[in-house]
């Protein structure tokens, strides 16, 4: 089986001279298609850096990325968009939906945005997806009037909207009670195990982790573990 | 395009005061675009009539011939002597070969034939010295719109019949039906009926001038034949400079546009119009100043939705073309809210033209809005106004705007 990505001495530095950080020192990893992988770390270790390279937000300062084949290291912003909207789905912390859309509108936004309009393929996918994340009577809610259990679920729904390989979770859960923690992990795994979608999400809660099958931890901008 | 313009639309709606209050700004600027757009061509006609709408458009004026001297050899000094009595007025002559060619130029809507020269109106003791015109019988009209300003009596000028301004009648006590003597610097003189009073709102007709008919006039100024003047109106008078060249190619006679003589005239209305334009394009300069704060504003406060859009895979494209169309709607809907509101302050200001010489007010012209232009030059404005805050917003970078 082929990696579905890698990356490979990985380096950022952020700012210049003398105000510059270094938080990634030539980090390596890859990851195979269908992987549920937890990332650990203490904060300001560069989980966050690592997840907006992956997710081609934002170029590495020197070392290597290919994802599905792919060289993403030296492509154009058009071209990282393109792929972005193909085959990577984002779970963020905070600010995670459009507030002036329905739950809806934000989850279809992936394919509307390709597509020039909201169709009526999209909007019943988008439906499904809802229905599957268990918000089967929030389809038509504005997003400021759900709960942050609700919004995050949204979020999944609408990161998994064009069926991408990968989807990065950055801290995820980090907003959330437990209840609402586990029943968005729960989700996570399931659609991993029926779908095959590959999961990377970023976490400092080790019982969050523990529901992932790889552990990855990365410290001093190295994956050590 | 479509999904961008659903996106922009939200997010108009989303802040309604917001949008309300800016739409409301832009449609005041609009409002004043119209205002003086009506306004500044309302003044421009309103004064045009006033002056030029009662002048000759082109006038031609028999030209004044001096006679002809023998010579005498050279080196000696000749003395003149110009006997008055002996000058002859300058007339043109056989009007009635030329005047049907210029009445068949396109754009000429009447010929008025004059013999004009200066004399004194004598009631009793008291003597005013006026200047006479002597008008055709049946034209009277043509360039001054006699019958629009006659107060008493016609202005159909029959054969011993006289026309006096109102001043000029208060001055000499004169009534209807009167007798009066008109005596011309010829030294012959009439005695005329006062057939009609007028008050064309200006001193120096209404003080200092009679109309006679043709007929009379010839009689006063010793002109068996032959007119002194033959002024010609159009339809409209902003062709004269293109038309006098040709009457005078046709006739061979010296045909003069008003323009020549109404070069002040021109300048102020001029002078009024360029007012106008910068009036004009500061109100459209305030909303686009307007309308670029506050989507420069809307893409600050909405960074994160932006970051959030281009992870998802929004270009910079699309993220533009949200912003501009907000520019746009914004625009559009001032531009038509502004132009409605204009329109219908303006249907309460009295029509041009019932607009009278004596009214208070302004003399506003409703047609004269430019409204489609107000609002097609609003919504250029407003996009105009949107591409640097869209620009600043598809530039963005995606991570800092997110702010994890
Ligand atoms: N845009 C940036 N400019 C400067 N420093 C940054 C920037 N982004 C992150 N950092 C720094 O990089 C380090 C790692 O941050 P981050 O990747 O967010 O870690 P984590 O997600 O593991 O908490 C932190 O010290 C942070 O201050
Ligand atoms: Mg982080």
């Amino acid at each position: 089986m082929t990696a579905l990505l890698e990356v490979r001495d990985l380096v950022k530095t952020f700012g210049m001279g003398e105000a510059a950080t270094r938080v990634l020192h030539g980090l390596t990893l890859t990851m195979e298609a269908g992987e549920l992988a937890a990332l650990l770390g203490p904060s300001g270790s560069g989980k966050s850096t690592l997840l907006t390279i992956l997710g081609t937000l934002m170029h590495p300062t020197s070392g290597s990325h290919t994802m599905l084949g792919l060289d993403l290291t030296t492509a154009s912003d058009s071209a990282l968009t393109e792929f972005r909207n193909l085959h990577i789905g984002f779970v963020f912390q905070f600010h995670n939906l459009l507030p002036d859309f329905t739950a809806l509108e934000n989850v279809c936004f992936p394919t509307a945005v390709r597509e020039g309009r909201e169709t009526t393929a999209a909007r019943t996918r988008g439906q499904e997806l809802l229905v599957r994340m268990g918000l089967a009577d929030r389809v038509h809610f504005p997003t400021a009037n759900l709960s942050g259990g609700q919004k995050q679920r949204v979020a999944v729904a609408r990161a998994l909207m064009n069926r991408p390989e990968l989807v990065l979770a950055d801290e995820p859960t980090g907003n959330l009670d437990r209840a609402s923690a586990s029943q968005v992990m729960d989700l996570i795994a399931e659609i991993n195990h029926d779908e095959g979608t590959t999961f990377l999400i970023s976490t400092h809660d080790e019982k969050i982790a523990a529901l992932c099958r790889r552990q990855i931890v990365v410290g001093d901008g190295i994956v050590t573990g | 395009m479509l999904y961008a313009l659903k996106i922009a639309t939200r997010y108009l709606t989303a802040s309604k005061a917001q949008t309300a209050l800016l739409v409301f700004g832009v449609a005041i600027g609009v409002f004043i675009f119209i205002f003086m757009s009506a306004l500044i061509g309302g003044l421009a006609e309103f004064i045009m009539m006033r002056t030029a709408g009662d002048m000759a458009h082109i006038t031609i004026q028999a030209e004044a011939v001096d006679p002809a001297l023998l010579q005498p050899n050279t080196g000696r000094t000749v003395l003149l002597v110009q006997e008055p009595t002996t000058q002859t007025t300058a007339i043109l002559k056989d009007t009635a070969a030329f005047l049907p060619l210029i009445e068949a130029l396109p754009g000429v809507t009447g010929t008025s034939q004059q013999i004009n020269g200066s004399g004194f109106l004598t009631r009793g003791v008291q003597v005013t010295q006026v200047s006479i015109n002597g008008l055709e019988p049946g034209h009277e009209s043509v360039i001054v719109n006699l019958a629009s300003y006659i107060t008493e009596g016609t202005a159909n000028l029959g054969a011993g019949g006289v026309l006096v301004g109102k001043t000029l009648a208060e001055d000499m006590d004169l009534s209807l039906g009167q007798t009066v003597r008109l005596q011309s610097a010829q030294a012959i003189d009439a005695a005329l009926t006062i057939t009609g009073i007028y008050e064309i709102g200006s001193g120096g007709p209404d003080r200092r001038q009679a109309y006679v008919s043709l007929a009379t006039a010839r009689t006063l100024f010793a002109l068996p034949q032959g007119v002194t003047r033959i002024e010609i109106k159009l339809a409209d008078l902003y062709t004269a400079d293109a038309l006098a060249p040709r009457i005078m190619a046709l006739t061979g006679l010296d045909a003069k546009s008003w323009t020549e003589q109404a070069a002040q005239l021109l300048e102020a209305l001029q002078a009024q119009a360029q007012t106008g334009f910068i009036l004009k394009a500061f109100a459209l300069l305030t909303i686009i100043i307007g309308v670029a704060s506050a989507l420069l504003l809307s893409t600050y406060r909405r960074r994160p939705e932006i970051g959030i859009m281009r992870a998802m895979g929004a270009g910079r494209w699309f993220v533009m073309v949200v912003f501009v169309s907000q520019g746009a709607l914004i625009g559009l809907m001032g531009g038509l809210f502004g132009a409605a509101a204009g329109y219908g302050v303006l249907l309460a200001f009295p029509s041009r033209v019932s607009f009278g010489p004596g009214q208070s007010g302004l003399p506003i012209d409703i047609r004269q809005g430019a409204y489609g232009l107000a609002i097609w030059l609003t919504t250029l404005g407003a996009i105009l106004a949107s591409i640097l805050p869209a620009r600043a917003a598809a530039r963005l970078d995606p991570v800092t705007a997110i702010g994890q």
